[in-house]
């Protein structure tokens, strides 16, 4: 893409997409005033949180788990590791430029490694040599670099189709969109359709996790809300976040 | 005469205080050995387990009863399970009787022991590599931070360890991460929910509820 054309693209993505946030936090503000008191300082806006991570179990349990069972019965799994590895390496080009932006030498490195192996001897990602080499992978998104210089996560906050999330990731969610090498891809059906696989691919990573969550979970979306937080918070700090643990 | 005798006797001393101390630092020997490094501990724990699972078939397909087995023979006693329930139940542990905390445990223990039963047919060719440990030697509250890898990108396993009063006592895990998140901190507010709605008996309640599902489930 050049300049020009770019540009305008995104800051229309942008603006359209800061107006879904304003509405979901807008929403969640008015939703935030019936939050009965004593609930989790960290997630003010729990009771519309709660019906949205309703809404998003449904669509799960009606359309993607059973999409992305059908993708693991359907496909030998190294066809699936295939694509799988191929997405990852789109991935490393925005972990690569997080890295950078978050001055870690090491992990920039690796990143740049792994993206140009893979890509120049890995079938253009479609093998992961690097992390048979070694090379690990480390994923960085812009929410973690802006927590990394010190921007607070604010509250929590499920989005539609998205899932967990907080103030802070979901209003950078459209500078995530601009990284992501898929945006590019010319063609309107196209760019759906690996986006879709994308979904599917990722959600069959994660059905045995998701057996784990409702076996598990007494309350799952307290579960999967700590979770996310400490998650997070671990990220930002690349695995070593200043207080932790009891 | 007289001198040699005493010296003879001088020796004899000598030699007996010789045997004793030798006895006794023989005798402190296995005692230290017990006070395995936490690091150590770590390596040989998690290393054993993963051989045992590897090696026995029902046990990957979430043989509940052989998990319990091994949970109860080999990971139990290098885990302090009620400081991990306190924890997770918080302030109102204190209030709890002896009764209710037995059962609060064994509640949480088999609440935890068959969810992560079913996805134990993961385990294929993972191996544990312990990371360097950071801490001093005098801690009585120590990280070890271990990475399991197999395919694909390697997953974050750390313990939080307590040195158990007493010599020779060793070390004890009171907190698991998986993946950056603790075990205990991501049930508190699940616990405190329940606590706060039906109190204590509620929760014990709620998680019998949830171990006859799953196990009604298997």
């Amino acid at each position: 893409m050049n300049a020009r054309s770019f540009l305008p693209g995104a800051t229309t993505r942008l603006a359209i997409h800061a107006r879904r946030i304003g509405a979901a936090v807008a929403l969640a503000l008015l939703a935030g005033c019936a939050t009965a008191p004593g609930g989790n300082p960290k997630d003010p806006f729990e009771s519309f949180n709660r019906s949205v991570f309703r809404f998003n179990d449904g669509v799960d349990t009606a359309v993607l788990r059973p999409a992305a069972t059908a993708y693991r019965q359907t496909l030998p799994s190294m066809v699936r590791t295939g694509i799988g590895n191929f997405f990852g390496n789109l991935g490393d080009v925005w972990n690569f430029a997080n890295s950078v932006l978050q001055l870690r030498l090491q992990a920039s490195a690796d990143n740049f490694m792994r993206l140009n192996v893979n890509t120049i001897f890995g079938l253009g990602g479609l093998l992961d040599i690097a992390t048979e080499a070694g090379i690990d992978r480390h994923n960085e998104d812009f929410g973690q670099t802006l927590g990394r210089w010190g921007v607070p996560s604010g509250p929590y906050l499920v989005l539609p189709l998205l899932g967990p999330s907080t103030v802070r990731d979901a209003s950078v969610l459209p500078i995530d969109r601009i990284g992501d090498p898929l945006t590019y891809v010319d063609g309107g059906l196209a760019r759906g359709s690996l986006a879709v696989l994308r979904v599917v691919d990722a959600r069959s990573n994660f059905l045995r996790a998701g057996q784990l969550l409702d076996d598990a979970a007494l309350d799952k979306y307290s579960f999967t809300r700590d979770a996310h937080l400490q998650r997070r918070a671990n990220d930002v700090y690349d695995g070593n976040p200043p207080e932790n643990g009891e | 005469m007289n001198l040699s005798l005493q010296r003879r006797g001088f020796g004899r001393f000598a030699l007996a205080s010789v045997l004793l101390v030798g006895a006794v630092v023989a005798g402190m020997r296995p005692a230290q050995a017990a006070d395995e490094a936490p690091d150590a501990l770590v390596k040989r724990l998690s290393t054993d387990v993963l051989e045992t699972i590897k090696a026995d078939k029902s046990i990957k397909s979430g043989d509940v009863q052989k998990i319990m087995v091994l949970v109860d023979g080999k990971i139990m006693p290098n885990v302090n399970f009620q400081r991990m329930t306190a924890s997770a139940v918080g302030p109102a542990w204190r209030q709890a009787t002896p009764e209710q905390k037995g059962r609060l445990q064994d509640e949480f223990k088999t609440l935890l022991v068959r969810s992560y039963a079913g996805a134990l047919d993961q385990v294929s060719d993972q191996s544990v590599v312990v990371r360097p440990f950071r801490g001093s030697p005098d801690d009585k509250e120590v990280l070890i931070r271990t990475e399991v890898r197999g395919q694909g990108d390697p997953v974050q396993l750390d313990y939080r360890l307590e040195k158990t009063p007493g010599e020779g006592a060793g070390w004890k895990v009171y907190n698991i991460n998986v993946l950056g998140v603790w075990l205990v901190d991501t049930y508190r507010s699940q616990f405190a929910e329940e606590i706060n709605r039906k109190g204590l008996d509620g929760l014990i309640g709620a998680l019998a509820d949830r171990n006859k599902t799953n196990g009604a489930r298997r």
